[in-house]
């Protein structure tokens, strides 16, 4: 009788929609965004791959900087929506900062995945070798493994509170040190070789290249915002549906207390 | 400021008692150091090129070992809480950590750098340098580590967890002092006080963040 009544209350909530009426983590901004996204991801593509023609000096590699330079740039401002989102939550106490520090974090952490690898597979075209100490490669390198530490805290398993403010703390930690990594792997390569190419938009781009750039770059900061949109709701309902499983163990628990007494009478 | 002092004295006094430092962490840097030895062949050079780097990744990893018993003592019997009912400020607090663990880190320096000159066989030039080198990357490995080292002490998976927050977080420290030393002991010293500038910048920042993190640090994390 009580597994019954327990099981339909747990249809009962997934037909309502966890957290009053929100059943997804869509809604017709993320659409837009979404749909945005999309298109722009496509002409990117188009005129990245088939339109623009090959560089003069990297020949058909060129084509790999449409998909690093928008990674990085996104990563970048997602670290730096970690920083404020993490500092705002140590003046403001609100989960709305934590989700939002936090969903960045993991979203930066993948995009740089992706930018290492495709700078990776640029180098073994143009260098023949997958790695160089080059200063961009092995700043994002330290940086992508301080902001793994900060998935490591995240998914401690601890009370909201302590890990919101454990997080912030890391975040805020990791961000003052990027521009100080920065200057120390610069100056540590920059004795060994000059200036390096991935990674800066050629002045040179013109025409079509400079167009899949452009659209590249905006279908990457769309995507972004569409991942961080959905992953901010994703920690928002992960969050409630704690609270609801907690709050249906102890109703499970009064239902077997009332009829264990209702036996007894 | 005698606050700080008290934390810094007290932590020295448990230190001199229960000789943790001396008895395992300095044994395993110079287990490191004879390691290092093995895996390059001291014959070919190669040891005695590398061993500004060889020495810094040493200081390092016995930095993250100290910072663990440091800290991990402190957690077991809630001895910050204990300060802060005191009436201790947060901010002493972290001060006197650092200075005690700048202390010990600098004592452990010390002998391995004694260590280095003879198995390593080295030659010293610019001492100037390489001491305030030293201290300053001291000072930033203190000053980061009491941050990460009070945060991850109560969490039950820290001896894990501190090395990852921690050895990215001093990429740019390893970067600064290797080079710096290896510029100081080739006498071409001019140079070399920009990364130790940089090492300064690091360790300033770093004082300065952590003494304005450790007020939330303490009372939620």
């Amino acid at each position: 009788m009580t597994s019954h009544s327990s099981t339909a209350a747990t249809t009962d909530l997934t037909d309502q929609g966890v957290a009053g009426g929100l059943s997804g983590t869509g809604s017709i901004g993320t659409k837009v965004i979404g749909s945005a996204a999309l298109v722009t991801v496509a002409l990117g593509a188009i005129y990245g791959l088939v339109i623009s023609g090959p560089d003069q000096k990297l020949g058909n590699t060129v084509r790999i900087i449409y998909l690093h330079v928008p990674t990085v740039l996104a990563a970048y401002l997602a670290f730096v929506i970690t920083a404020i989102g993490s500092a705002m939550y140590l003046l403001k106490r609100t989960e709305f900062w934590d989700l939002l520090a936090s969903s960045a974090a993991e979203i930066g952490v993948l995009f740089f995945a992706v930018t290492i690898i495709d700078g990776a597979l640029w180098g073994k075209v143009t260098w023949g070798v997958f790695w160089r100490w080059e200063p961009r490669l092995t700043t994002s390198a330290v940086l992508l493994l301080m902001y793994v530490g900060y998935l490591a805290i995240r998914a401690l398993p601890a009370d909201p509170r302590t890990r919101a403010t454990r997080s912030a703390i890391v975040g805020l930690v990791a961000v003052v040190n990027i521009p100080i990594v920065h200057k120390a792997v610069d100056w540590w390569r920059g004795i060994h070789q000059g200036q390096t190419v991935l990674g800066t938009v050629d002045p040179n781009m013109a025409g079509n290249q400079l167009f899949a750039m452009y659209t590249s770059m905006i279908a990457g900061l769309l995507v972004f915002a569409w991942l961080l949109i959905h992953r901010f709701r994703v920690g928002f309902l992960m969050e409630r549906t704690e609270d609801l499983a907690l709050e249906e163990a102890i109703s499970a628990r009064r239902q077997e207390n009332a009829g264990q007494t209702g036996q007894g009478a | 400021m005698r606050d700080v002092l008290l934390v810094a004295a007290k932590d020295l006094r448990i230190e001199r008692r229960s000789r943790i430092g001396t008895a395992q962490v300095l044994p395993f840097a110079l287990l490191v150091l004879l390691l290092f030895a093995f895996a390059l062949d001291p014959d070919r050079g190669l040891l005695e090129a590398a061993t500004p780097g060889l020495f810094w990744v040493t200081v390092l990893f016995s930095a993250v070992l100290a910072l663990q018993r440091n800290f991990g003592i402190e957690a077991e019997d809630g001895i910050i809480d204990a300060l802060r009912l005191c009436g201790m400020a947060p901010s002493s607090i972290y001060f006197g950590k650092v200075l005690a663990l700048v202390v010990q880190l600098f004592a452990l320096e010390f002998v391995l750098v004694i260590a280095v000159a003879v198995f390593y066989n080295l030659e010293f030039n610019g001492i100037p340098l390489l001491v305030v080198i030293s201290l300053a990357a001291t000072l930033g490995i203190a000053a980061t580590g009491s941050i990460y080292g009070a945060l991850s002490a109560r969490l039950r998976s820290r001896d894990t967890l501190l090395p990852l927050l921690m050895l990215p977080l001093l990429a740019p420290v390893l970067i600064s002092a290797t080079r710096g030393s290896e510029i100081a002991l080739r006498g071409e010293v001019g140079t070399g006080w920009s990364w130790a500038a940089l090492l300064g910048l690091f360790a300033s920042t770093y004082l300065i963040v952590g003494a304005v993190l450790f007020s939330p640090l303490l009372e939620d994390a």
